[in-house]
Order: C-alpha cells, then sequence, then structure tokens
C-alpha cells in the first residue's frame, strides 16, 4: 500500500522529438506527488512510463525498491484513474470495481464469462464481492452498484474509477488528470475528497493535472515540469514562495505573479525604468533581468511606483485592482486587497505602489533565479 | 359583472379556436414534410408488397388472359412441393455454415489485420477484393478452380495422394462447397466492418485493464475487444443472415439448380421467371420476406438487450 516510486535517469523521444530528457525522480512512501506543467511537457508520459504503458528509451523504474522497468503494467502492482475514467461501458459498476479483483485472484478459466462462474471457488467469489462492497461503501456508491456506467453522472463515474483503484491494495495510485473532466465545483469538491482519501489510505499517490490549483491545494510535494525536464521539485509553499525558475513563477499563483523587466547594473543594484529598487543582486553580471512580485507583496501608499488603474475585480474576500505601469502601458500589474482594505482608487486613476524588498524575486535572462538581498526599503 | 362573466367563456373558447387553427395548419406542414418519405416508400416498398400479397392468393400466370382467387392454396401447395421444401433445407444448410464461418473467421482476421501496421492496408484490400468482384464472374472462377480434371485444387488434392473430390456434381457436397463459396465472399466485407468497430475502442480501456491484471491476450479480449464489438457483431450477424438467405448467384451459375441444389431464391426465379407462375412464385416470396423477417427482428431483439450498454 505505500511503497516508494523510484525514477532514474529516464528518457523517452517519439521519432526526433525528446519528450523527456534525463528524469530523476524518488516518491516516497505515502508521499502524495503531483507532476504539473503546460500541456506538452511530458508528464503524461512520465505517468505512463511509471505505469508500463510506455517504454522508456532510456533509465529505470523501480517500485517498492525493486526494478520494474521489464515488468508488464498487469504485474506492477499499481491503480490508475483515467481522465476518461475508463470504466468498462459494458459492466455494471460492482462488475466494474471486481474486475481488479477477478484478474488477480480467479484462474483463467475462472475469469472466462459464461463458464467461469463455474470454475471460480464460492469462497474467493464471495471475498471478492465483500471487498468491492468495502470500496463502494468508502466512496459512497453503494448505491449505484448495479448500474452501468452510462446512466452515471461524471462525478459518479469519477467515484467508480477511483473505487475500482482502491478496491485492491496497489502499491501506487496513478492519477491522469482525474477531475479535469468535472464541472468548477464538483472538481473544488473532489479535491477536498481526494485530499481526504489520501490521508485515510496512507498510500501513495502520483497525480498528474496541468491545473497549479489541484497541486497545490493536494500535493506533499510538486514536481513541475517543463520540456521534458523537472524545473523544480519542492512542497507548495516553496514552489510558491522560492520559484527556482521563470517558468515556476509564472505557472505557480493565482493570480499570475507580476513580471516586469529591470536592469542589474554593474554595482549589483537593480533598476526599474531608471529608479533603483532596494535590491542588490549578488554575483551576478550586469544585464537585463526580469522581477517578479506576487499581487499580495504589493502594497498602494504615498510614495513609489506610479500605476494607472484599469479596472477592480471583486472576489469576494479578496479585491483585485488590475493596473498597468505608467511608464510603460503595456506592463500589466495586479495587486491583491483584502475585503477591509479601503480602495482610493477609481479607474484611470494613478495610484502609488510598493513592495517589500525581501517579498521580491529576481530571475536572470536564462529564466534562473538570482540571489537578491534586500538593501533597504524599496521605493521606485 | 354578469358582462365579464359573459365574456370569460367566450373569449375562452374563441382562443382555443385560434389555437386548434393553429394546431392544424402545423399538421398540415408536418404532412407536407413527411410526404415525400411516406410516398417513395409507399411507391417502392408498401404498394408492390401488397400487390405481391394480393398475387400470392390467385392462381395468375405472366400472360395468362384470365385468373382465379385461391385464397391459400399457393401456401399449402408450396408446403408440399419436394423442389421447395429441398430448397428451404439446402437454404437453411448453407446459412448454418456461412453465418457462423463468415462472422468468426472475419473477426479473427479483423484481429490479425488490426495489429499489422504497414501491412494493414495491404491485408485489407486483399480480403476486400471478393467483395468488390461480381459473384456470378468469380463462381465461374471457382468452377475452372474446382474442376474435377483440370481444377488445381483437385490438382493438390491427387499431389497428396487422396481421390479427387467431385466438389459440383456430388449432391451432398455441393451445398457446402457453395457455402465456402459464399464465406470466401463476404469475409472481406465483415473484416472491414469488424475493423471499424476495432478502430472505435478507446485505448485506455485496454491501458486500463492492463493495469487492472489483464495479462492474458484473452482477458483483454473478453474483457475489452468482444464486449465493446457487440453493435459491430450484431450488423454483422443481421447482414450476413439476410445474404446468406439470398444465396443465388452462385447456384445459377455453378449448378443452375441440378442434383438438388436449389435455393429459396434460386426455386423462386424458376417458379416467377421460368415457369411463370406468377401466383405461386408471389406466395413463395412471401414466405421468404416473412423468415428474413423474423432473422432480422428476432435477432435485433435477442442480441439487441445485451449488445447495447
Amino acid at each position: 500500500m505505500q511503497q516508494s516510486v523510484e525514477l532514474a535517469g529516464i528518457g523517452k523521444g517519439f521519432g526526433a522529438f525528446d519528450v523527456l530528457k534525463n528524469i530523476d525522480l524518488s516518491v516516497r512512501p505515502g508521499e502524495f506527488l503531483s507532476l504539473v506543467g503546460m500541456s506538452g511537457c511530458g508528464k503524461s508520459t512520465l505517468l505512463r512510463i511509471i505505469a508500463g504503458l510506455e517504454r522508456p528509451d532510456r533509465g529505470s523504474v523501480a517500485i517498492g525498491g525493486s526494478d520494474v522497468t521489464e515488468l508488464d503494467p498487469s504485474a506492477r502492482n499499481l491503480a490508475m484513474v483515467f481522465q476518461s475514467y475508463a470504466l468498462y461501458p459494458h459492466m455494471s459498476v460492482r462488475q466494474n470495481i471486481a474486475t481488479p479483483l477477478r484478474m488477480r485472484r480467479l484462474s483463467l478459466a475462472g475469469r472466462l464469462p459464461l463458464v467461469g462462474a463455474l470454475a471460480a471457488s464460492a469462497e474467493v467469489l464471495h471475498d471478492i464481492d465483500k471487498s468491492v462492497e468495502q470500496a463502494a461503501e468508502t466512496l459512497q456508491i453503494s448505491h449505484l452498484l448495479d448500474r452501468k456506467p452510462a446512466q452515471l453522472s461524471g462525478g459518479q463515474r469519477q467515484r467508480v474509477a477511483l473505487a475500482r483503484a482502491l478496491v485492491r491494495s496497489p502499491a501506487a495510485f496513478l492519477m491522469d488528470e482525474p477531475l479535469s473532466n468535472l464541472d468548477a465545483k464538483l472538481r473544488a469538491h473532489m479535491r477536498n475528497e481526494l485530499a481526504a482519501l489520501h490521508c485515510r489510505l496512507g498510500a501513495t499517490f502520483i497525480y498528474v493535472t496541468h491545473d497549479q490549483i489541484e497541486a497545490m491545494t493536494m500535493s506533499d510535494r510538486i514536481a513541475l515540469m517543463n520540456e521534458g525536464q523537472i524545473e523544480q521539485l519542492g512542497t507548495p509553499s516553496q514552489l510558491y514562495e522560492h520559484p527556482a525558475t521563470l517558468t515556476v513563477a509564472r505557472f505557480i499563483g493565482t493570480p499570475s505573479i507580476n513580471l516586469v523587466p529591470v536592469e542589474v547594473l554593474s554595482n549589483g543594484s537593480v533598476s526599474l525604468f531608471g529608479h533603483v529598487l532596494g535590491l542588490a543582486a549578488g554575483g551576478h553580471d550586469a544585464g537585463p533581468a526580469t522581477l517578479g512580485v506576487r499581487a499580495e507583496h504589493i502594497s498602494i501608499g504615498s510614495e513609489g511606483l506610479p500605476l494607472r488603474v484599469l479596472r477592480t475585480e471583486t472576489h469576494g474576500a479578496d479585491r483585485f485592482v488590475h493596473a498597468h505601469l505608467l511608464a510603460d502601458e503595456t506592463l500589466r500589474v495586479t495587486l491583491r486587497l483584502t475585503a477591509g482594505e479601503p480602495l482610493a482608487a477609481d479607474t484611470a486613476d494613478v495610484i502609488q505602489v510598493s513592495f517589500p524588498p525581501e517579498r521580491a524575486h529576481l530571475f536572470g535572462r536564462d529564466g534562473v533565479r538570482l540571489a537578491a538581498l534586500p538593501t533597504d526599503r524599496v521605493a521606485a | 359583472m354578469t358582462l365579464a362573466m359573459d365574456l370569460g367563456p367566450v373569449s375562452a373558447s374563441a382562443a382555443a379556436k385560434g389555437r386548434s387553427k393553429i394546431e392544424r395548419r402545423m399538421m398540415w406542414r408536418a404532412l407536407l414534410f413527411v410526404a415525400p418519405a411516406v410516398l417513395l416508400l409507399a411507391a417502392i416498398y408498401i404498394i408492390p408488397v401488397l400487390v405481391l400479397a394480393g398475387f400470392s392468393l390467385t392462381d395468375y400466370q405472366l400472360g395468362a388472359l384470365s385468373t382465379r382467387f385461391i385464397a391459400f392454396e399457393n401456401f399449402v401447395q408450396a408446403f408440399n412441393d419436394p423442389v421447395f421444401l429441398r430448397s428451404l433445407t439446402n437454404t437453411v444448410i448453407y446459412a448454418v455454415i456461412v453465418i457462423p464461418l463468415g462472422v468468426f473467421l472475419a473477426l479473427g482476421l479483423a484481429l490479425l489485420v488490426y495489429n499489422r501496421k504497414r501491412s494493414r492496408a495491404f491485408w485489407e484490400a486483399a480480403y476486400f477484393l471478393p467483395v468488390t468482384a461480381t459473384l456470378v464472374a468469380m463462381a465461374t472462377v471457382w468452377q475452372f478452380l474446382l474442376h474435377p480434371s483440370i481444377g488445381p485444387v483437385n490438382a493438390a488434392i491427387k499431389w497428396l495422394g487422396f481421390e479427387p473430390v467431385a466438389f459440383l456434381s456430388n449432391p451432398t457436397l455441393l451445398i457446402p462447397t457453395m457455402a465456402m463459396i459464399g464465406v470466401w465472399q463476404i469475409l472481406g466485407f465483415n473484416t472491414v466492418l469488424f475493423l471499424a468497430g476495432l478502430t472505435a475502442i478507446p485505448k485506455d480501456l485496454y491501458e486500463a485493464a492492463r493495469l487492472d491484471g489483464a495479462r492474458h491476450p484473452f482477458d483483454r479480449f473478453f474483457t475489452v475487444t468482444w464486449p465493446m464489438l457487440g453493435p459491430t457483431t450484431l450488423f454483422v450477424v443481421v447482414t450476413t443472415s439476410i445474404s446468406a438467405f439470398k444465396v443465388f448467384e452462385t447456384v445459377a451459375v455453378l449448378t443452375k439448380g441440378r442434383f438438388g441444389s436449389e435455393t429459396l431464391l434460386f426455386d423462386l426465379y424458376l417458379e416467377g421467371f421460368e415457369y411463370s407462375n406468377t401466383g405461386y412464385a408471389a406466395a413463395l416470396t412471401l414466405i421468404f420476406l416473412v423468415i428474413i423477417l423474423v432473422l432480422s427482428i428476432g435477432q435485433t431483439l435477442h442480441l439487441d438487450r445485451k449488445v447495447h450498454y
């Protein structure tokens, strides 16, 4: 139930295109690890390699310490939940959930249709039935056991797919964007349920998603993938607070991080449109760089960087102010105000903003994070 | 007060009148829209069947000046007619060979061809060729192939050291031989149908089955392939049955009904067009129609419940 998954030097190409480039990743037993990234970053391929549905060109996969690179998916003792759920449409919910147990516990003769019932031992069949009912109870679908998948709603199908995965005790659960076919409200609900399920089972979960909110809310650790490589591996707060690259900074967080071009001067100080910020870039050659600040770290004051307000957006607890730099209309900035904070600015007004320099992220031309220390409180 | 009460029902009935007028106009429009389909169906199917049913109750002969109403005498005669009964038996034997072989061989071929990557197109075309060829022409080729003295099939049998087989004159072998030709002819069509069915099976069902522990190909076949091919199989079985019961060309070309090898359609053709017994032929046609109808309705009802999810 709780097994580690180790990937070493995984490489995979389709034709001349390298989908995965030398991936090393170790998933701890009982961990909820998300693989996130844009579509085409290789996250699904990586999951399929773990499942055994794709063969890696290079590298090895180990589950619970033993090498399974050459093993068929059926022999890996993994359970997978597909984006489409992949339920067998001709079987009832009960039969769907029972399939993994029938495949493992019954002989080939016992698995045959029609004649199988004669060859299978009654005790094993009874056992399977009990396990199926338990799994159905865990996911609150006991009342649906005799329906066909076509008679179920999307959320119910999702639960059946989960029940089919957890009816046996697999070494790990693999999930390939399982929530992406659900509507927004149900998705938020299922996020909580999945997290709770993970807590209860204590099993290893490897979860693929392109939705950073899913990854942030459920995971113990996130592996953010980009162009076939793991860009950063860490806890959700590590990724949010210390993005290792510009890609990570852009991908994680809603609303997106505010990015503005800056100039690192030869003495290490950082200049934004001629204003020297209270930041010192350590050990970096002078040249253009990118400054990132999250919406909640910007505050409106009587002095600072001048912005022109475009519009404000109310989200209940939060309000977002969308504005652009007075110096450059194309550079958009989003600020977050908490509900109590009064906003003394209307559309087209000019406001002045500042941010604590220790909250700023500085990225070099290659997109890699630069060490930057605050010299003083910033005033633009 | 009274005025208002009086007005109530009047205006209500006026509204009802207005509504029914609109309803009637809508109904006329609806009829106008279905008219072309109904008229075509009537002209092409329904009226001819009614005329046929009418003929089947008379002793009409093509070109005869007078004709008599003889009620069900034609049907009574048919079930006492040794030629008709023989043709019925022959057709059933033919169908019993052609339907299972034509369906299951095609399924097997489709499974084999489906997994070929580069050669798939070639095999598809190869097995489909007999479908595109005219059976009349092909029957002539088969006549040569199966010829007892000059045919290559018998040459091969002799080379293996066996006695030559009279495929097309030995009465017990005639129907099975023609059934084999029937299977050969229909195989490609059914294979292509099964291939289409296989292509439509979602890949992730196979992947789910593998992760569920389906290690044996049989498991994958019985968990995914066979149930998912249900609708295709139903269609293939029904079309194969109908074409099996319609066997005609092979008999007409290979034996012309000699050695007791008549089939339903061939007997019908003889009565209707060779002997000009229009009334009797009409009765046989009705019997044929009933058989086809019962078969296809029965199969559809029986299998439909199991096949669709």
